[in-house]
């Protein structure tokens, strides 16, 4: 299960590459590309200093004592990618790709960003490395996330609004793809999360393992042995395959994927892929997909614009399917509460997309026994959700305030 | 009818008046059924020679902008797949003009494979052309279709090596679509000059007709394509001309003041073919 995907890129009956003609040569080049730098000594040393100097890993694995005392139940530890540089596990990715779009000699560098997160680390990456950017974002997440247009803008990149169909995530994709189409000779598409034709799915995974990897020797020095429960939440999942995958052969760690239930699942007001999506092929990959009884897309809604997308990557559908993991849906309303409730209990702010892994922390917890161990990822964190949470509150914000 | 009946016929036809083929695209529902039938028949009469019919997918991530907003539209007006069938079945009781599909495959995937391809070809549909089905991950539609009796189009872009180029071709039936740009569907301002170079090449590794489309719009383009390719595909143009006329003129009399003026073009084109006929 580990070993996944095969040499086309197919996880189980998920994955694959599903694009345009003029792509698939892309694809093809950018899979030799990375089979060769990751077993080369010298990408491997490089993308180990950047990642300990500017991104700042190891990131803590820290034990959440109030929370766990006010749950009331197995112990709570956060792993806090939040305190990555650029505020998110984004980095680890975005810093990965980007060596390799250097490696591979491509000047220009193009992503499509939700909640902005991934766009800021892209726009970093690029600037560090001296590449063009450009960071393609639905028009509704470019009001939402004002604070990371603004950041990504003071970074060098240009901010690209999509107002084609939902005017979100899934739309931001669309139109990076038809970029990368048209100008896919000189310029790496820097894909946000572990989703995609292949290799993107098990590149992004790749790099987002350090989480995993990490959490294992932290979690065995700290406690001395593995956890019981691994905790993220789950659009894309990049951060959720990062975390688990070191633990897939693990079979006494469960694994909880955490999807984004909107205003609930009784209409289609949510981002729930794992649960209330069936098979498909979107944005080059087969996977679970929300989608109507004539295979047309369904627009999604979730607080966090992170979450807001609807699809899934293929290896969480094929670790879904298998059984190993397992999933849980939480509403806006819930996320919101578990935002507040990490504030006021640990003095830290986190995104709304990982407040859903964190509401689901406090509804398990308190039915585990004390000595069981949960670990949360902590995505990233809250800034960016300044004016959706004060909305969500009744609050407003005003500038200068 | 036989694998590929239409298609071949029809290529073989053209080939004995040394003619380039004219294909126009357009979006199935774009704005309405009804109008589109009656656009399958109008191009035919002035003058095109097979017809591609877009199947609406909500995210058309190959497309440009007017061909995004014609599939918007074509959602709008309810055109799914099994309306997209009833249509070509009316239309085989009014003509014979070879009918491609092309869109994107989630909805092919969910009608199911097999069973889209038995009911296209009950239907009178010769042809499928998936965007995003390269040939490595077709062979689910590729079974079906053959059994069925539909030509499975593959496209072939500039970025395409001439090896991968023959294997796509062995796999092929119909003919091949050279994807004239680096880029999404749309109109161009001129045809590259690297296009009539590169088709020569493709003539070296398979005996199919080829056609070239994305980013022709004009008579001049059409004319300048089919002095050295055997089809022309024609599409966001006819898209705007729908889009313009639909508030006030006569999309279906526009669109096909467009394909008469293509083919007029075409057809005085001094073309320069040397490839073996069609077997």
């Amino acid at each position: 299960m580990q070993n996944q995907p095969d040499s086309r890129g197919h996880f189980g009956e998920f994955g694959g590459r599903y694009v345009a003609e003029t792509l698939m040569p892309a694809l093809l080049e950018l899979a030799q590309a990375y089979q060769q730098a990751r077993r080369d000594p010298k990408f491997r040393s490089e993308l180990e200093k950047y990642s300990r100097e500017y991104v700042g890993r190891p990131t803590p694995l820290f034990f959440a004592a109030n929370l766990t005392a006010k749950l009331g139940g197995a112990k709570i530890y956060l792993k806090r990618e939040d305190l990555c540089h650029t505020g998110a596990h984004k980095a680890n990715n975005a810093l990965g790709q980007a060596l390799l779009a250097v490696r591979m000699g491509k000047e220009r560098i193009i992503a499509e960003t939700g909640a902005g997160q991934h766009g800021v680390a892209a726009a970093t990456m690029a600037a560090l490395f001296r590449r063009q950017c450009e960071v393609f974002m639905g028009a509704i997440d470019v009001e939402r996330q004002a604070l990371n247009v603004f950041r990504m803008k003071l970074l060098g990149a240009k901010v690209q609004p999509v107002d084609s169909g939902s005017r979100s995530l899934k739309d931001a994709m669309s139109e990076a793809l038809r970029d990368w189409t048209a100008s896919v000779r000189n310029s790496y598409y820097l894909i946000g999360s572990a989703a995609g034709p292949h290799p993107y799915p098990m590149i992004v995974r790749d790099f987002q393992t350090v989480i995993g990897k990490e959490t294992r020797r932290q979690i065995v020095k700290l406690e001395g042995r593995l956890p019981d429960v691994l905790i993220a939440c789950v659009n894309g999942g990049s951060n959720a395959i990062g975390l688990m995958h070191p633990f897939v052969q693990d079979r006494d760690v469960r694994m909880y994927f955490v999807e984004a239930g909107g205003l609930g699942l009784n209409g289609w007001q949510h981002a729930a892929t794992l649960t209330a999506g069936h098979p498909g092929v979107l944005h080059g990959n087969r996977t679970l997909l929300l989608q109507d009884e004539l295979g047309q897309i369904r627009e999604t809604h979730s607080v966090a614009a992170g979450l807001d997308y609807p699809g899934v990557g293929p290896e969480l559908a094929y670790l879904k399917e298998s059984g190993r993991a397992e999933y849980a849906v939480v509403t806006d309303a819930e996320a919101v509460a578990a935002f507040q409730l990490l504030c006021g209990t640990e003095g830290i702010i986190p995104a709304l997309e990982s407040s859903h892994a964190i509401a689901h922390a406090a509804r398990l917890a308190p039915t585990l026994p004390k000595e069981r161990i949960i670990i949360v990822n902590l995505s990233g964190r809250g800034d960016k959700d300044m004016n959706t949470v004060a909305r969500a509150c009744g609050v407003t914000l005003r500038e200068g305030a | 009818m036989p694998h590929g009946g239409r298609i071949a016929r029809k290529f073989l036809e053209l080939r004995a008046r040394n003619e380039a083929a004219l294909i126009p695209f357009i979006v199935a529902g774009d704005p309405d059924i009804a109008t589109t039938r009656r656009l399958v028949l109008e191009l035919e009469a002035r003058g095109a020679d097979l017809i591609e019919l877009g199947v609406p997918f909500s995210d058309p991530m190959a497309d440009g902008p007017a061909n995004q907003r014609a599939i918007a539209r074509g959602l709008e007006a309810g055109a799914s797949l099994p309306a997209i069938l009833s249509l070509v079945s009316e239309l085989r009781q009014a003509t014979q003009i070879p009918l491609i599909l092309f869109g994107y495959f989630n909805p092919y995937l969910h009608y199911g494979c097999e069973r889209f391809c038995r009911d296209a070809a009950i239907a009178g549909v010769d042809a499928i052309l998936v965007i995003d089905l390269p040939p490595e991950e077709s062979a689910e539609l590729l079974k079906p279709a053959r059994a069925n009796g539909l030509d499975l189009i593959y496209l072939l872009a500039p970025t395409t090596p001439l090896e991968r180029s023959r294997r796509i071709a062995r796999s092929a039936s119909g003919f091949l679509y050279y994807v004239s740009v680096t880029g999404v569907t749309g109109v161009r301002s001129e045809v590259g000059s690297d296009v009539e170079s590169k088709v020569r090449e493709l003539r070296t590794v398979s005996d199919l007709p080829i056609g070239v489309g994305f980013g022709i719009s004009t008579p001049q383009q059409a004319a300048k394509v089919a002095n050295f390719a055997d089809a022309v595909v024609v599409g966001s143009a006819i898209s705007t001309l729908i889009e313009q006329q639909m508030a006030s003129g006569d999309a279906v009399a526009a669109a096909g003041g467009l394909v008469g003026s293509l083919k007029d073009a075409m057809r005085a084109a001094h073309r320069t073919i040397t490839a073996p006929a069609v077997s």
